[in-house]
């Protein structure tokens, strides 16, 4: 497959990982944060940790648009969803995030709540079309890679004269989460989460280009690697970051030239401007209250706004006491710091939404790296000559 | 004098008709729906004696029964339909203990309001399944509910056969250093469907590989009696039943992604879906653990069957207490192969 294979090829893996540690220096550490979900999935899944040196440390940032949405947004998307009638729209990963007395919209759709999976909001938008009799909602969550495509969902609906369709808009931005971060006391003052660089989100960067990280860089001077979703796309990234570290600048560099540019959409930017405007503040899931860093529909679409048809008020709800989601968002804990990790918190049995996406960080070293803190016989030593058939797999140091 | 013939009884009609619930009812209209459509499809000696079991002598060896309800939708979808499905699924269980499978019931939970025409074609498909197969259906039943309550049909298949003494195929026969064999590629079945799914349509030419496996089997454990393990990985794909049997068997398994067949059309699919191709469901493949020394001439039986052109030794199992299934990624490096969580969702950005 084009622009697949040619990013997971393992004998260019081997060579990066060469690279990379060549270049670090010993005797100092390179502590690189990964803002995008995705990425966390990629390092998971392809056991990118495997080849890094040991002193780069990567650092899961909240980059998952599922697991930074607070309890209290998802109890009033359940209760849209049980209003008679209605028929809320939603992405995969949302419907299984447990939220207040341990329901889901996986749990309220199985008590009878009309609760759809959809790939996207035009997905939604045909659903309003097919059934004018039924309030349709689309539960529509994310950072500014499905931002564009809800704002033309809305237009759509407008054009249409779509009675029926609202959004229940729950948008979060890129750059206010990662001031957030910068700005924490952990990183500023205590110094608990020694953070030395980024990894720069993948699709965010697409729609966004690499122009507003500028800012960051500068003021923080800190570096940051936009970088793509394959393995070979993080490797090249964390070589790129290394060598800006050890070289002492402070720059934004795109690895995914074949997707981004510095001025990023224009397009989907002006899609994006014409239908939301910035919230005051917004409360995020680990970060709290964070000022002008999410969305809500403009004045002008207000009758497609579910938050001024329904009149949903928002009610902040604590995370559940043993959950450490607050802390791993914000880097300053790793998943097996956890108590309840792995124990009473699983993908099947969440407790924090850490857990309910493939992309959380703890779902990512749950399904693919828990093995690694459980001593397991025979790690360690290269593999056994394989049998007949099988080439034999080679582990880089 | 009515010049009706009075042996005259007006057939039922598969063309316009659909289930009513009088079919379901235990009356004429039943018994006319059974003979017209079942008995006369699935044409056995034992089904024509009209009893509700068949009775049948048993030869040497164990008995083996196993039983599958098949709730696939939709219902007909690229290379086959729920019922060639419901005598592949159950057939390939009674297989997959080294078995001869001998005969089949059938029973069916109809919706009022369903089609006739599509029971016919999905009756039909099942015959011709089975007589492919060399295993009849030799009993069955036919329930009707209130429309609403059933999403069209829903068919559960029981099936008996014969293992020989000597011959034991069991999930917790794994031994470390055995080799694990996978039977051709992976995905086909799950990625055919969830093409025609709502809201997922897209076009492709990946068709199911729904099939009956028991020759296969048949010719693998002719080369190679002493097997240790079988299994076909159905619903949750390879990686669910790799950790079933790693459990069952209590001991760890290493697979290497390399060496894991998978059409590029379904690896394309998956791609773009956030699927993975590990945990989507098979219907005609399976997986084989058998002694490092016997995995070669076992491979080889199975590469010289229809059914296993593309079997490929993919991994061996391991000590290891807490019964992981590892991969080494063709990246390079090492992860763990986990039970499914759920149901698959794919990622959302």
């Amino acid at each position: 497959m084009r622009f697949v294979d040619e990013f997971r090829d393992g004998a260019l893996a081997r060579g990066l990982a060469q690279a990379i540690a060549a270049e670090a220096r010993p005797g100092r550490t390179y502590n690189l944060m990964e803002f995008c979900g995705g990425h966390t999935h990629a390092i998971s899944r392809y056991g990118l940790t495997d080849l890094l040196p040991a002193n780069v440390h990567m650092i899961h940032g909240p980059g998952c648009p599922v697991c930074v949405l607070p309890i209290g947004r998802i109890d009033s998307a359940i209760e849209l969803a049980r209003r008679p009638g209605l028929v809320l729209c939603t992405y995969a990963d949302t419907m299984r995030v447990p939220a207040s007395q341990g329901i889901s919209l996986l749990k309220a759709k199985a008590r009878g709540a009309d609760v759809r999976m959809v790939y996207s909001s035009a997905d939604a938008v045909k659903i309003a079309v097919d059934h004018p009799d039924r309030d349709v909602v689309f539960f529509a969550i994310g950072f500014e890679t499905t931002t564009p495509p809800t704002a033309v969902a809305i237009r759509h609906a407008e054009a249409m004269g779509l009675a029926n369709f609202s959004v229940f808009c729950n948008h979060v931005l890129t750059p206010s989460a990662i001031a957030n971060i910068l700005e924490s006391r952990d990183v500023r003052e205590i110094g608990t989460v020694p953070l030395d660089g980024f990894v720069g989100p993948a699709h965010v960067s697409t729609v966004i280009g690499s122009q507003p990280y500028e800012y960051f860089a500068e003021e923080y001077r800190r570096p940051v690697v936009i970088a793509g979703f394959e393995p070979l796309d993080v490797m090249q990234a964390v070589r790129m970051l290394v060598r800006q570290l050890n070289e002492g600048r402070a720059e934004v560099e795109n690895e995914f030239t074949r997707a981004v540019t510095r001025e990023g959409n224009a397009k989907a930017k002006a899609l994006v401007a014409e239908v939301f405007e910035l919230r005051k503040s917004f409360e995020w899931r680990g970060l709290g209250e964070v000022p002008y860093s999410a969305l809500r529909i403009k004045e002008r679409y207000r009758p497609y706004d579910a938050e001024a048809r329904y009149g949903i008020g928002y009610r902040s709800v604590p995370d559940h006491r043993a959950c450490e989601c607050g802390a791993i968002l914000r880097g300053v804990k790793s998943p097996a710091d956890c108590k309840v990790f792995g124990t009473v918190c699983t993908p099947d049995n969440p407790i924090g939404s850490c857990m309910v996406s493939s992309e959380g960080a703890c779902a990512a070293h749950y399904t693919y790296g828990r093995f690694r803190s459980v001593p397991v016989v025979g790690r360690g030593a290269p593999p056994k000559a394989a049998p007949a058939g099988v080439p034999a797999a080679e582990v880089a140091p | 004098m009515s010049p009706v013939r009075d042996d005259y009884i007006r057939p039922v009609d598969f063309r316009n008709g659909r289930v009513d619930l009088t079919h379901g009812g235990g009356g004429r209209a039943m018994a006319q729906l059974v003979e017209e459509l079942f008995v006369r499809a699935f044409d056995n000696d034992l089904l024509r004696q009209g009893n509700d079991q068949a009775a049948f002598a048993v030869g040497a060896g164990r008995m083996v029964i196993s039983t599958d309800s098949h709730v696939v939708s939709p219902l007909f979808f690229p290379g086959g339909d729920i019922g060639c499905l419901s005598v592949h699924g159950t057939i390939n269980d009674v297989a997959m203990a080294g078995a001869r499978p001998l005969y089949l019931a059938a029973g069916f939970v109809l919706e009022e309001g369903f089609p006739l025409a599509d029971l016919k074609r999905i009756v039909e498909s099942m015959a011709a399944a089975s007589r492919e197969a060399g295993v009849p259906v030799v009993t069955g039943d036919t329930k009707v509910v209130e429309r609403g309550k059933g999403d069209g049909v829903f068919i559960t298949t029981t099936g008996v056969g014969v293992v020989p003494d000597g011959v034991r195929i069991a999930g917790d026969r794994a031994r470390p250093g055995d080799a694990i064999l996978v039977s051709g590629t992976i995905g086909d079945h799950g990625v055919a469907i969830m093409s025609l799914r709502e809201n997922l349509s897209f076009e492709t030419t990946i068709r199911s590989d729904t099939a009956a496996l028991h020759g296969l089997v048949a010719a693998m454990v002719d080369a190679v009696p002493g097997i240790h393990c079988l299994r076909d990985p159905t619903r949750g794909g390879l990686a669910t039943t790799l950790n079933e049997l790693a459990r069952q068997s209590r001991c760890g398994m290493v697979i290497a992604e390399r060496g894991i067949p998978v059409r590029p059309e379904v690896a394309a699919a998956c791609e773009f879906l956030g699927l993975d191709p590990l945990y989507v469901a098979n219907e005609g493949k399976l997986v084989a653990i058998a002694a490092a020394a016997d995995a070669p001439r076992l491979l080889e039986a199975m590469r010289a069957h229809r059914l296993g052109r593309d079997a490929a030794i993919i991994g061996e199992v391991i000590a290891d207490p807490h019964h992981f299934v590892q991969m080494d990624t063709s990246f390079g490096g090492r992860r763990v192969v986990d039970w499914l969580t759920g149901e698959q969702l794919p990622r959302i950005c």
